[in-house]
């Protein structure tokens, strides 16, 4: 066994980002050619089953990752690649966990919904809609308990917030006034269906009302201001101030799993979202104040593009998951 | 099978306007595994809607609308989506009738998709017939194909009892040919020789039938090959009558070992058929392990119809149980 790189450490690529404007630029990129390979993969036919994407959805996990610490916790969902890519899992851990191979992050036992990193505060993705945002109080009740100042965040759709778990845990965390973050991608679907065919309330800051929570509503297209926001909340959290509910508004351009078509949306929906892209508008903005240039994003662009062909090709070559592997951890020691 | 069942929704609800259908995206998107399509054209807005994903607030909606004279059909997208809503399930719906001394009904039916080998994981991929044996007041069938689909959903409907109906989801597109009308609706409680034989009688549910059937076409001993069809009631005398022309029972499940449904068979069949046995029950199941993800080891993890004819065959030859392959693993 070779030494990991200290550089491609997850820890490390969680560090890159707090501190560098340009590396969330390339996380972003990372993330989404990451996602468009699954895609792919799937579409060869070297993965069965199936999987959600995220693209378009980019801001949100880059800012939830920049500004937070590897020693925080997350609870994610099953839409998770992006989350788990910002918050520093490499590339390959991603692509050969899709691939049911032993180099993924579960060892090719969990697939594309169950991603996990201790190492950066990761617990392993939720495929339940609604089973993490609980389990995040519960991560948040141990800091509080623990005296530290650590925060927890759950991650969800909107979808997530007409289940009952949702709903028992804002109160949890508000009564206990706990350091939880509860952050909802807003993407305006839940599976199929549009937000105001299933949800009362189509601004799902709203919901903070009812559990005297503070709220904040963001576009989740500018990855700054969503990082501004979730500072915000991560301040009020360590200091004691409590809970937050933050509503990134977002979308996603691809359907809810693999099998979606997405024909439910209205015609110039998507075309609309798209030219709000979060990688597009990140880089212009970073060109226009001179941080980068336009050949820069161009060279970073295609770097990545050559990254994640190598992390492909070191996924596909790594064994699938073992037999005995499968019997490894059913129980704790 | 995907069709059987919508056909089967839709000729219920022809007849009987009390039927009604709603769960995630079964109305406008037609299923997420097609078994509603087009329910909402023809029927309206009125009796197929779609929810939330809300399966506490949807199916405890289903309690009340069956108790007071609706007949609601309900889709849990995936069988573990059940575990949010599990006190309507065996608290509430299974308990209403008792509770009101026989005096409220509860007509209602939980379709779930069930099983392994499409690669979704381990929170996507269980059976969990586990969770409802043995609850008094539920009734539980477990679908095989497109025609007993067909005939146990009808046979669902028209109970007034909550019923479970179990869809393996690998069998969602598997084709089979059905009779669409009265005389193909199964009664609950029955099961089916598909295949005859002499030397065993292989007991399947669901997903493993097809699994026994093909086992049992290569194999060089004789099976009787039944699906078994209903857990909640199941088919005692079927099973013993088969059992006694055989001498052997082997139950193939798709379940881990413990806690199986064939325990429960198991432990029937030697209180009453001891004498007849020649061999003890041979339980052929999965690992007590999750599902895993890669498709090699979740092809693994499900018994083969190479396994069983090798288990099958050891069972005759030598009159004791044979090991799993899991158990040095174990």
């Amino acid at each position: 066994m070779s030494q990991p790189d200290a550089k491609n450490d997850p820890v490390q690529r969680r560090l890159e980002l707090s501190s560098n404007p340009v590396s969330r630029l390339e996380r972003m990129m990372e993330i989404r050619l990451v996602e468009d390979r699954i895609q792919d993969l799937f579409a060869q036919g070297l993965v069965s089953g199936t999987t959600h994407t995220s693209q378009g959805q980019e801001a949100v996990a880059i800012a939830l990752a920049s500004a937070t610490r590897p020693t925080d916790v997350v609870c994610c969902t099953y839409r998770g690649h992006g989350v788990a890519l910002a918050l520093g899992i490499k590339p390959e851990s991603v692509l050969g966990e899709v691939l049911g191979r032993q180099i993924g992050c579960m060892g090719g036992l969990g697939g594309s919904m169950h991603l996990s990193d201790p190492d950066i505060g990761l617990l392993p993705t939720f495929a339940i809609v609604g089973a993490g945002t609980p389990v995040a109080v519960g991560a948040a009740l141990q800091f509080a308990t623990n005296q530290t100042d650590g925060v927890a965040v759950s991650v969800f759709g909107d979808g997530a917030t007409n289940i009952g778990g949702f709903h028992e845990g804002l109160n949890l965390a508000a009564v206990w006034n706990l350091p939880a973050i509860f952050l909802c991608e807003n993407n305006l679907y839940g599976e199929y269906s549009p937000i105001a065919t299933t949800t009362a309330v189509t601004d799902i800051t709203k919901r903070a009302l009812a559990y005297d929570m503070a709220a904040e509503t963001v576009d989740g297209q500018d990855v700054d201001a969503v990082l501004a926001t979730i500072e915000r909340a991560v301040d009020r959290a360590r200091s004691g101030a409590g809970p937050t509910l933050i509503e990134a508004k977002t979308y996603r351009y691809v359907g809810h799993s693999r099998s979606d078509k997405a024909t439910y949306r209205p015609e110039g929906e998507l075309e609309q979202w798209l030219a709000r892209d979060p990688i597009e508008l990140f880089a212009a903005k970073l060109v226009a104040n001179g941080e980068l240039t336009e050949e820069g994003v161009q060279t970073i662009r295609q770097h990545q593009h050559d990254l994640i062909d190598v992390a492909a090709q070191t996924a596909l070559a790594s064994p699938p998951g073992s037999i005995p592997q499968m019997f490894a951890h059913v129980l704790a020691p | 099978m995907n069709q059987a069942i919508t056909r089967a929704i839709a000729d219920e609800m022809e007849q009987d306007p009390r039927v009604i259908v709603f769960g995630e995206d079964v109305a406008v998107a037609e299923g997420p595994f097609k078994t509603s399509e087009g329910l909402l054209a023809t029927f309206g807005p009125l009796r197929v809607r779609d929810t939330p994903i809300s399966e506490t607030g949807f199916l405890g909606a289903a309690v009340g609308a069956a108790m007071t004279g609706l007949r609601p059909v309900t889709e849990i997208m995936f069988i573990e989506f059940m575990g949010v809503a599990f006190d309507q399930v065996v608290t509430e719906a299974a308990l209403m009738h008792y509770l009101s001394g026989g005096r409220f009904e509860v007509p209602m039916v939980i379709r779930a998709s069930v099983g392994s080998g499409l690669g979704f994981g381990c929170q996507h991929s269980q059976t969990l017939e586990r969770w409802m044996l043995g609850t008094p007041g539920l009734k539980l069938a477990v679908a095989s194909g497109a025609r007993s689909a067909y005939g146990l959903t009808r046979a669902a409907i028209r109970d007034n009892n909550p019923v479970v109906i179990l869809e393996p989801r690998s069998l969602y597109g598997e084709r089979e040919d059905v009779d669409p009308g009265e005389q193909s609706i199964i009664e609950l409680g029955t099961a089916e020789i598909l295949r005859e034989g002499a030397d065993v009688t292989v007991l399947t549910l669901g997903q493993t039938v097809r699994v026994g059937l093909e086992a049992a076409e290569s194999a060089s001993w004789s099976g009787e090959v039944m699906d078994l069809r209903s857990l909640m009631p199941w088919d005692k005398k079927a099973v013993i009558d088969s059992v006694r022309r055989t001498g052997h029972l082997v139950i193939v499940e798709e379940n881990q070992y413990t806690g199986g449904w064939g325990t429960e068979i198991a432990s029937h069949v030697m209180a009453k058929a001891f004498s007849d046995l020649q061999a003890p029950v041979l339980r052929i199941t999965a690992p007590d392990v999750p599902v895993p993800y890669g498709l090699a080891l979740e092809q693994r993890f499900l018994p083969s119809p190479e396994y069983v004819t090798e288990q099958v065959a050891a069972l005759l030859a030598t009159k004791t149980a044979p090991e799993p392959w899991w158990e040095e693993f174990a």
